[in-house]
Parts: C-alpha cells; structure tokens; sequence
C-alpha cells in the first residue's frame, strides 16, 4: 500500500452528523476513488473538532485546512481542486465574522489559538473506532505505567499532586476521592464512570465519548487498580446512542487486545466494564442518585455520609467521576503530576471543557486552561455577540449556576472564582445572552427545568422550586407585586440550606445571581410591568407610530387574527384587545412604524 | 487477535503504529517541523512534480528527518518546475526550481538535515498581500 499524503479527517460527532445532508465520508471515499487517489488520500471519520457552529467540518491534514459547512456535494471540488491540484476551496474556508477575510488554516482562527486541548487531545486526529489509533498517540502506556511501575498508592499520590478536580462540577479533589476509596477495606469496590451529562446544551462528555471512548476506559481500568476495584461501570444516557455505539466498539476491541479481563499486561490485575444506561433524568447525574438508578431503584439522592467511598453501588466502596476527569488521567500519568500542575490557576489545575452556546458567534466545544477569563472566552474565542447586539449575561453551570454580568468579564474561570461571584463551574455549560434576553424569563426557564427534574424526595425542592416557578411566572405575566421579590429571596435561601441533594441545593442560584446582578429589571416588571428585553409577551404592546405609517396595508395583510384596521393610504391601528403580539407587523413593516411599548 | 502482555509489547506496537498518525500530528503543528510544499498544478505535475513529491516523503521518512512534506497549488514558476518551497522551523521560505530526484535529495541532505544553502533557489522578487498591507 502506497503511504498516504494526506488525511482528509471528516468529524463524526453528532452535531456535524446532524447538520451534513448525507453521508460525507461515502460522498468523498467515492471522489477519491473515482480519481484513482484511494491509495494516497484517507478520509478519517474522527471525533469532535469542537467548532460545532459551521458544522460540518472537514479539516485537511499536513496543511491543516480548516473547511466548514460541508456538504456531500462539494466532495468534488474538494478532490478536484485541493487534493489533485493543491489549490484550497475558497468558499468552504471559515469566514472571520468582523474582517469577512477567508482563514485557511485551524492554526490562524481566534476559536484554537487561546485552547489547550488536553481532555478532547485526540478528538480530531483519532479515528473513534481504531483502537490502534488510540495506541499509536501513546493509549494505554499510562496503564502499562500504573500496572508495571508506580502500584496504587503512588498512582493516587500523582492524582494528588497533580492537582486534578472533578470536572463534573462539584470540583472535588479526584485524588483524595481515590483515597477514600482505596482505604475503604472490601472484598468488591466499583468504579463508576458518570456519563450522565443533564445540563441543558451541553455536551462536554458525549463528545469525548464519541471522538476518543479508549481515554475514559484507560483512566478507569487506572481507577479499578488504584483502589483495588475489579468492575468498572458506565453510566450513560440512553439518549447518546453515537457514544454508546463507539463505546461498546471499544470495549469489545480493549478485551481484544487483553486490555480488558484477566491478568491486563500480565500483572494479575482483572478488570471489567459494564455499561448501565440512564433514562436521561436530571437527577441521576448526582453521584448517589445515580448509584440508586444502577441497582434497579428510583433515581433519588441518599444522604451522605455515608459517601460512595464507604458505601456505594451494593453497598460496597464506589469511586464515580465525570468523563472529562476521566480523559484527563491518562496524561497526567504520562506526562507528570507537575507538568498538569503547571496549567491553571493556584487551586484549579489543568484545563476545562465548555460547551459555548447561545448568542456567540462561534458556538462550539472548547477547551481552556483554568484561569482564562469570560472575556477571552466569549470575545476572542466565541468571536462575540452574534449579529452586532450588545453582551447582557453569560450563564455558567447550567440550572445549577447563575448569571453573570459585565462586571465578572474579568473574572478568570476556576472553581473558586466562579462560586465568589455567585455562579458555579458545573460540569461546562456556558450559555451567553444578549440585550433581547428577559433574566427573570431565563430564571425561570431554569425553574421550568429544576421542577420537572425535581424527583421528589424532599419537600424543599418539590414544593418549594414549583412556587418559586409560579412567583418568577406571575411577574413575568405581568401580575408580579413588589412583595414577590423578598418572596422569591427567602424561599430560595430556604431551598438552598433545605434541600437533600445538590439539585435542590442549587437550583434557586440562577433566580438569586439574576436578582443579585439584574435587580432592577426585576423591579421594572413588577412595578412598570415592563419588559425591557421585550420578550415577556404580556408586559408588551405593539403599536403603530402614526407619522411613520404609509398606510401601506402590508401588516394588516400579514396579521393572522385580523386585529389591524386602516384604509389604504390612512395611518393604521392595532386593536390591543385583539392581538396575540406574534411580531408579524413589526416584521414586515418598511418604514418602521410599527414599535413595542 | 494476539492480546497485549506487557509494556514492552504495547510500546513496540505503539512504535509500529506511530506512521499512521504521524501525518496527522504534524499536521497539527506544522511550524515545529520543516515544511515542503510541491508545487502541484497541471504544469508542476506534467514536469514530474508528483515523482518528487513521493521522492521526498519517502526518502524523509528513511532518513528519519522531521518533514511535512504538502502539496501546493501553481507557484507561478512555470518556467522551473518541480518547484519546492522548503521552510525549516522558524525560517523564512525559500523555493527550488527544477527540483529533480537528484536535487531533492542534495536539498534533504545540505539543506533540511544541515541548514545549508543548495544552488538552485529561485529568489523572490514579488510581494505578497501580507506586505502589502
């Protein structure tokens, strides 16, 4: 076989499935073939590059060509032009969004050039499926270490050094939960990996399940032998079935390779993994929660003590940790306890995965060190706001997080940080709002999910967040009283210190870091009945200025429940009693004369 | 499927498996390795441009020297192709024209593995849009 020239790696993860219309890798292998360049050119089907806006992407490896927005049909220029006669595909190069200038390489765009990749290291250059991929980017040689040179309490001890947090939110120190574990004398201990990812848009964990499964099942065989487990347990939603496909793919090819089962690497440690698939509620990605759903029982929270350490799945020692924590292990082992160290700020190590979305320029899956500022984040990476509009608030930590505002643009991303200023880490979940977004509607979007997640168990988030719904509901309604606003403070500080899990414990922080930052817009509501923002529909009116309207009738023609009235030619009317505010006149009015008060 | 047994076993198999992504990762980050670009357009390739280029990967990858070699689209030397454009790490770019197997190998050995200048470099007289600005 001729060597390959070049690399033509198609991302496979689900965002860039979903936007391709057709099989990409089929439509180019066949270009490729019916150029005869099969044997010089391979298309590799690859994990996420992270860039999921102008999904699909196809990047072109040595050269580095970052193509987006892909379709099947351009599988021919892409052959005839780049592969055959060396010359890029201008009109698949990603359009800088302020410049408008074509960038032609990954290595120039704003969106890579402030990332560390560490946890997503493979995601792009691996193929998924191809254990041997894994292997050749020096896979499973953390593992051969761990087994043949450091034994458990030396592995625990570098976890420790390094300086490794739990990435899937609560930021505890992953060594010291490994010790807990492994000085928990038993007979069976289990590690668990939680690939329960509920935050609303995010996808952190699915996407390194998808782009590079062989990491996580690396780290958890490391886990297994650090605390002296012999099971290793995945709990995945059921609704990722692209991770669960490739998962089990590997699986099956590490017990190939005897990097699963009996005597692994010949040093008499067993280890084996199961998958345990979730029915996708919210709650079960708390670590007790989720143990309950393992064994058959409802997914609800216990209380800890006792911790998983001392008594988890059957009752026996359990280690869970995140994903991402997960793909960060192998490294730190290869690399050294200091070197992971040396990224980061003082009391966070490494790096972290967000999924930025909302009303950014460039939505995607980044990777930053610890320390990076919202502002680079959002400004240098997301490429700011979308469509010129102004920056209002970035919500981190999913419904557990809160909202934060101008003043914390500043604020450098870690932990600790994150907390002071009212808000979390979560598991990575950033979603960023703009001058049309209502914070007491997005406090209540929240809500809206915390109540259907809610499992019940205990009062304080049972009942406590479905009123809290019903306040944050009034006053966007337009029937808020100036009361509800200390009503809505001390029931949240009541379902914080109240509530069983970590559910109920955070669920009021998006109503109270929105109060925090955004109070008067509050205030507005109930005392103006106003929505600044104009997207609570009942605190807002359409109306039509008199000295712009040409009395051209097109709004009256475009309203679907007729409430427009006017003769051709004469200033038109919109009869409020009437009208379902769809925003169909202010749309299709040429001279503006159609406003919101 | 033979299984794994040791490290040793699995860093053997790592050192057979590295060519497969070794394209990819350099590819990654083409400014820490030499860079050559052939150029490889209907003229380049007429002039046996693609013989130079399977020349180059594959005596690179014998000598063991750290090279991306790339193709390129028309370099505007029509009159001197196969032309090359080398690029050591931190370097400004220099082209070859009339590269042959035999000039490409003189270029490997005295240029990318030394660092000395082979005759035969075509010097470059045009501005490019970067200057211009």
């Amino acid at each position: 076989m001729a060597k390959h020239k070049m690399n033509l790696m198609v991302c496979g993860g689900t965002g860039c499935y979903a936007s391709a219309k057709g099989d990409l890798v089929k439509a180019l292998s066949e270009e490729l073939e019916a150029n005869d360049l099969s044997g010089e050119v391979q298309v590799i089907t690859t994990g996420c590059f992270g860039f999921c806006e102008k999904g699909p992407i196809v990047k072109v490896l040595p050269d580095n060509t970052f193509y987006v927005e892909v379709q099947p049909e351009d599988a021919e220029q892409i052959v005839k032009e780049h592969v055959i006669k060396g010359r890029k595909v201008e009109k698949l190069l990603y359009k800088h969004p302020h410049t408008k200038e074509r960038i032609s390489d990954s290595v120039h765009m704003d969106f890579y050039k402030k990332q560390i990749r560490i946890a997503l290291r493979n995601c792009g250059i691996v193929d998924p499926e191809s254990i041997d991929d894994y292997i050749a980017r020096e896979g499973y040689q953390a593992l051969g270490t761990v087994l043949g040179e450091l034994g458990p309490q030396k592995t625990i001890d570098i976890m420790k050094e390094s300086g490794l947090r739990g990435r899937g939110g609560g930021g505890f120190p992953a060594g010291l939960k490994w010790q807990f574990a492994k000085n928990n004398p038993s007979d069976e201990k289990y590690v668990v990996c939680n690939a329960d990812e509920g935050d609303p848009g995010a996808f952190m964990d699915r996407s390194i399940l998808e782009g590079d499964p062989h990491t996580v099942i690396e780290a958890m065989i490391i886990n297994g032998y650090a605390i002296h487990a012999n099971e290793g347990l995945v709990y995945i939603r059921a609704e990722y079935p692209l991770a669960i496909k490739r998962l089990k793919i590997a699986l099956n090819q590490a017990r190939e390779y005897g990097l699963l089962g009996k005597d692994i690497l010949g040093s008499g440690f067993d280890f084996d993994i199961q998958i345990r698939y979730g029915a996708g509620a919210f709650v079960c990605g708390e670590e007790t929660a989720l143990i309950q759903s393992m064994e058959g029982e409802r997914g609800e929270p216990t209380v800890k003590p006792p911790f998983p350490a001392e008594s988890g799945y059957r009752g026996k020692p359990t280690n869970v940790n995140n994903v991402e924590t997960y793909a960060n292990i192998p490294v730190i082992i290869n690399k050294g306890a200091s070197w992971f160290a040396s990224i980061g700020s003082k009391n966070s190590k490494g790096t972290k995965v967000f999924a930025l979305a909302g009303k950014v320029n460039n939505v995607g899956l980044i990777e930053v060190p610890m320390g990076t500022t919202l502002r680079e984040v959002i400004f240098e990476i997301g490429g700011g706001i979308k469509d010129g509009k102004k920056f209002k608030a970035v919500q981190t930590g999913g419904p557990s997080g809160g909202c934060l505002t101008h003043k914390h643009l500043d604020t450098p991303i870690d932990y600790d940080n994150l907390i002071k200023v009212g808000s979390m880490m979560g598991s990575g979940g950033m979603i960023v709002m703009d001058e049309d977004d209502c914070m007491v509607s997005v406090s209540k979007f929240y809500l809206d999910f915390t109540v259907e997640e809610s499992c019940g168990k205990c009062s304080p988030c049972r009942i406590g967040n479905k009123r809290l719904y019903e306040i944050l509901e009034r006053i966007t309604d337009g029937k808020g009283k100036k009361e509800d606003l200390d009503k809505l403070r001390n029931l949240s500080t009541v379902i914080k210190e109240a509530s069983l899990c970590g559910l109920g414990q955070t669920s009021p922080n998006p109503v109270m870091s929105t109060m925090d930052n955004f109070y008067e817009e509050y205030e507005q509501h109930v005392t103006d009945k106003k929505c600044a923002a104009g997207s609570c529909k009942s605190l807002m009116s359409y109306h039509i200025i008199a000295e712009n309207c040409v009395g051209c009738t097109a709004c009256a023609r475009k309203c679907p429940v007729n409430c427009i009235t006017g003769e051709k030619k004469q200033v038109h009317e919109i009869k409020q009693d009437l009208c379902i505010k769809c925003g169909n006149c202010m749309e299709v009015c040429k001279f503006n004369a159609v406003t919101i008060i | 499927m033979t299984k794994i047994k040791s490290l040793e076993d699995l860093k053997k198999m790592q050192a057979g498996l590295r060519k497969q992504i070794e394209l990819r990762e350099k590819g990654e980050n083409p400014d820490a390795h030499t860079q050559i670009r052939v150029a490889m357009a209907t003229c380049g390739i007429a002039s046996g441009s693609k013989e130079v280029m399977d020349y180059l990967m594959e005596e690179s990858e014998k000598r063991n020297l750290d090279v991306v070699v790339t193709q390129a689209g028309c370099m505007g030397y029509c009159h001197s192709e196969p032309t090359i454009e080398v690029t050591l790490p931190g370097e400004e770019p220099l082209t070859y024209g009339n590269v042959d197997k035999k000039k490409a190998d003189e270029i490997l050995e005295k240029h990318v593995k030394l660092g000395q200048l082979v005759d035969g470099i075509i010097p470059v007289t045009h501005k490019t849009i970067e200057e211009k600005k």
